[in-house]
């Protein structure tokens, strides 16, 4: 089953590489990783997303909390969370696409944020669902470049991650 | 603000001033390039001596014998580049047994890391899998209070090595010096007390056992809870097991110890571990050398209780039904109390078929051999030895042997790679051993493939006046490699042969030491009480044995614990 799993981490040289070394040496999936600063810059937020059964995610959950500079794990998936992911994708927009696209871009409530002659950069956030239903939506010829931050996730009302 | 002004002092000032307030006595190193500011400071005090070793994974094996026959944190110093990956075996080592060390490196100057410098290595990476944990200190300002975390994170929770890298340029640049008294991390809290409630529970399935069984590890050794588990396992009357970790914990002349667990465990035990009814586990972790099979240990329903300082240990081979985390002195200490006055079930019927599979007597071998058999050596070495020696071991059929017939009645006294399994680990362990237990009685145990891998060890010996008694069982084959291929490769015996031995005896004389080439079964007692009556001096006796002689009972890999070869089966 899919997880998807935050972690405070110490904002320090090498925490991200302990994390992922982890998952790779144990041989536990990641489908991705996302890391930054968080308000209080000597933490980082990270969001795993993994597959596994439950015994699977409770060993990574046991792994990663041994990790030294791990402060807080929590597996979001266990409760009610929301999770966001953001794209910008590169798309063919020449004269007789341009039209099309915009408003398949307004349909998924993307936007454009950067145009030329011939294409649109459109940024777009949602669940990875949303994200993956945009490009099966588009014809794929038009496709020139996609990139995907992996996803977000935070607890939903008072369910919160912090030390 | 008034403030009162300490003295200034360079990197290298503060690594030596650091372990000096650690109270080090000894590190184990090697100097080279980028550590060389640190031996300068080494040089000029005499409260921290240094051991120097003849190869740097020497280093980390004397500094992990040092720890284990100690309970002191093993330090262990070496330079950049091959200084460090030649470590990298000792600390994995270390790592797979949770050994408390701290391994300063050295490292090029932070100005060249990353610029493939000489003798430069990403000592971070290379070593971040086999550590407990790691640090890389840009800036002497963070010096001091590193190398504290480091000896904290060492020792506190589930133990393990803690390595430091320190570039060449901060052993040199100065700051004020301050070792931190205390540490704080938010990161960091290991557990030490066991959560009540479980231990409550823990007590009244004990309580209600018709077919209990104890089944202890490494961790019993590691927090120093041998008391507590002999006046557990005393209390209650239920039968015992160490693993090859765990061996002295409980002391294995008492009737209530069945023997070792596992691969090489007793019939007994491995028929008892099966068909109990309640498990206790205590500072075990299920490993696959101990328990077989999961699917096949599982078949048997019993309820297990698992205490253990470590949750990642707890459920991941063997589902559990009452986890205990917790720090394994503090958690006995508790049960203890629970337990003071409780009545057990009557487990005699339970006793009688333990005796019935005792009395299968499965570590029997054929003592009227006219060749040596490595079993009588260990036996004889136990007698002449008392059973008071601390006994280094290297990796293999001997290992398993002096595990199953050298008798422990206490713990830090059997000293072996059960993790990692590295072969060459003995002597150097031996060494720290000696160290650590100035006057003991330091036999090591090997044989003469492993011995091969750290050998050079000898010269380090010889510097430092080791006494060592080295028992050497020479079967000219890497004995379980041979095993192995003669049960489950059609006797194809592919590069186990060890063609081209060195003479023992000569070598031992090269060194500066005595040897003694022993080829007969009535020499062995002999040779063995002159070796440990010559207290001063170290003895490489070299036993000629029996070359077909194989590790019973044996647990194929992949199989259940109940599905053991016996030497009577073939």
């Amino acid at each position: 089953m899919r997880h998807i799993i935050s972690i405070l981490v110490e904002n320090e040289a090498g925490a991200l590489s302990r994390i992922s070394n982890m998952f790779s040496a144990r041989a536990y999936n990641i489908e991705s990783l996302t890391v930054a600063p968080t308000e209080d810059a000597s933490m980082s937020r990270m969001t795993v997303v993994t597959q596994g059964s439950d015994d699977v995610i409770e060993k990574i959950t046991k792994q990663l909390n041994k990790l030294v500079e791990v402060v807080k794990v929590v597996d979001l998936s266990e409760a009610e969370h929301i999770e966001r992911e953001l794209m910008l994708i590169k798309v063919r927009a020449g004269a007789k696409e341009r039209e099309d696209m915009k408003r398949m871009a307004d349909i998924f409530r993307g936007r454009v944020i950067d145009v030329s002659d011939n294409t649109y950069t459109i940024e777009l956030t949602g669940e990875g669902a949303k994200l993956d239903a945009f490009i099966k939506a588009l014809d794929q010829g038009t496709i020139i470049e996609t990139v995907r931050t992996g996803a977000s996730g935070i607890g939903r009302g008072n369910r919160i991650l912090r030390t | 603000m008034d403030r009162i002004k300490t003295e200034e002092l360079t990197g290298a000032e503060i690594v030596v001033r650091c372990l000096q307030a650690e109270g080090v006595e000894y590190v184990f190193g090697y100097p080279g390039g980028a550590v060389l500011w640190i031996y300068d400071e080494l040089f000029k005090q005499d409260k921290v001596r240094h051991v120097l070793v003849r190869h740097e994974q020497g280093a980390a094996h004397a500094a992990d014998g040092y720890s284990r026959s100690s309970n002191k944190v093993g330090v262990c110093l070496v330079t950049s580049g091959p200084g460090v990956t030649n470590a990298v075996t000792g600390i994995a080592t270390a790592y797979m047994d949770s050994i408390p060390m701290v391994i300063l490196t050295g490292q090029v100057p932070t100005h060249a890391i990353g610029e493939d410098a000489f003798q430069e290595c990403d000592t971070v990476g290379i070593t971040r899998p086999c550590v407990k944990h790691n640090f890389l200190v840009r800036d002497v300002k963070d010096l001091a209070a590193t190398i504290k975390k480091a000896f904290h994170i060492a020792t506190t929770g589930r133990p393990g090595p803690v390595l430091v890298d320190i570039p060449k340029d901060v052993t040199v640049n100065k700051c004020e010096f301050v070792y931190p008294e205390t540490v704080s991390m938010r990161s960091y809290a290991p557990v030490k007390k066991g959560h009540s409630g479980q231990i409550k529970k823990a007590a009244q399935l004990i309580l209600e056992a018709k077919r209990p069984m104890i089944y202890t590890g490494g961790g019993v050794v590691l927090s120093n809870a041998s008391r507590q588990l002999t006046e557990l396992v005393r209390t209650l009357g239920f039968p015992v097991t160490n693993t090859l970790m765990g061996l002295g914990a409980y002391p294995a002349t008492d009737k209530q110890f069945l023997g070792m667990p596992g691969m090489h465990g007793t019939y007994q035990t491995n028929m008892a571990m099966q068909h109990c009814d309640v498990l206790i586990a205590i500072g075990a972790r299920f490993d696959d050398r101990v328990i077989g099979n999961p699917e096949h240990f599982a078949q048997n329903p019993r309820k297990i209780i698992h205490v253990d300082i470590d949750p990642s240990s707890i459920s991941k081979r063997v589902k559990v039904d009452i986890p205990i985390v917790g720090n394994v002195a503090d958690v006995l200490d508790e049960l203890l109390k629970m337990l003071k006055g409780s009545k057990t079930q009557d487990i005699s019927a339970w006793w009688k078929q333990i005796e019935e599979w005792r009395a299968k007597d499965c570590l029997k071998y054929d003592r009227k051999a006219k060749i040596i058999k490595p079993q009588f050596v260990l036996e004889k070495l136990y007698e002449v030895t008392g059973g008071e020696a601390i006994v280094t071991s290297d990796v293999g059929q001997h290992q398993m042997w002096a595990a199953q017939f050298y008798k422990f009645d206490q713990p830090r006294r059997w000293i072996n790679s059960g993790g990692l399994g590295t072969m060459g680990f003995g002597l150097p362990a031996a060494m720290g051993a000696m160290l650590a237990n100035p006057g003991a009685t330091v036999a090591c145990v090997t044989g003469e493939s492993s011995i091969q891998m750290c050998l050079q060890e000898l010269s380090t010996c010889k510097q430092y006046r080791l006494p060592i008694k080295i028992v050497n069982l020479n079967n000219k084959y890497m004995g379980m490699v041979r095993q192995w291929q003669q049960f489950f490769h059609g006797n194809r015996y592919s590069e186990s042969y060890m063609d081209a031995l060195p003479d023992f005896v000569k070598l031992a004389e090269g060194y500066g030491h005595h040897g003694l080439q022993i080829d007969k079964p009535a020499d062995v007692e002999p040779a063995l009480r002159e070796a440990f009556k010559r207290k001063n001096d170290l003895i490489f006796l070299d036993f000629l044995t029996d070359q077909a002689e194989n590790v019973y009972p044996m647990v194929p890999g992949g199989k259940g614990i109940t599905e053991m070869i016996l030497s009577e089966d073939l």
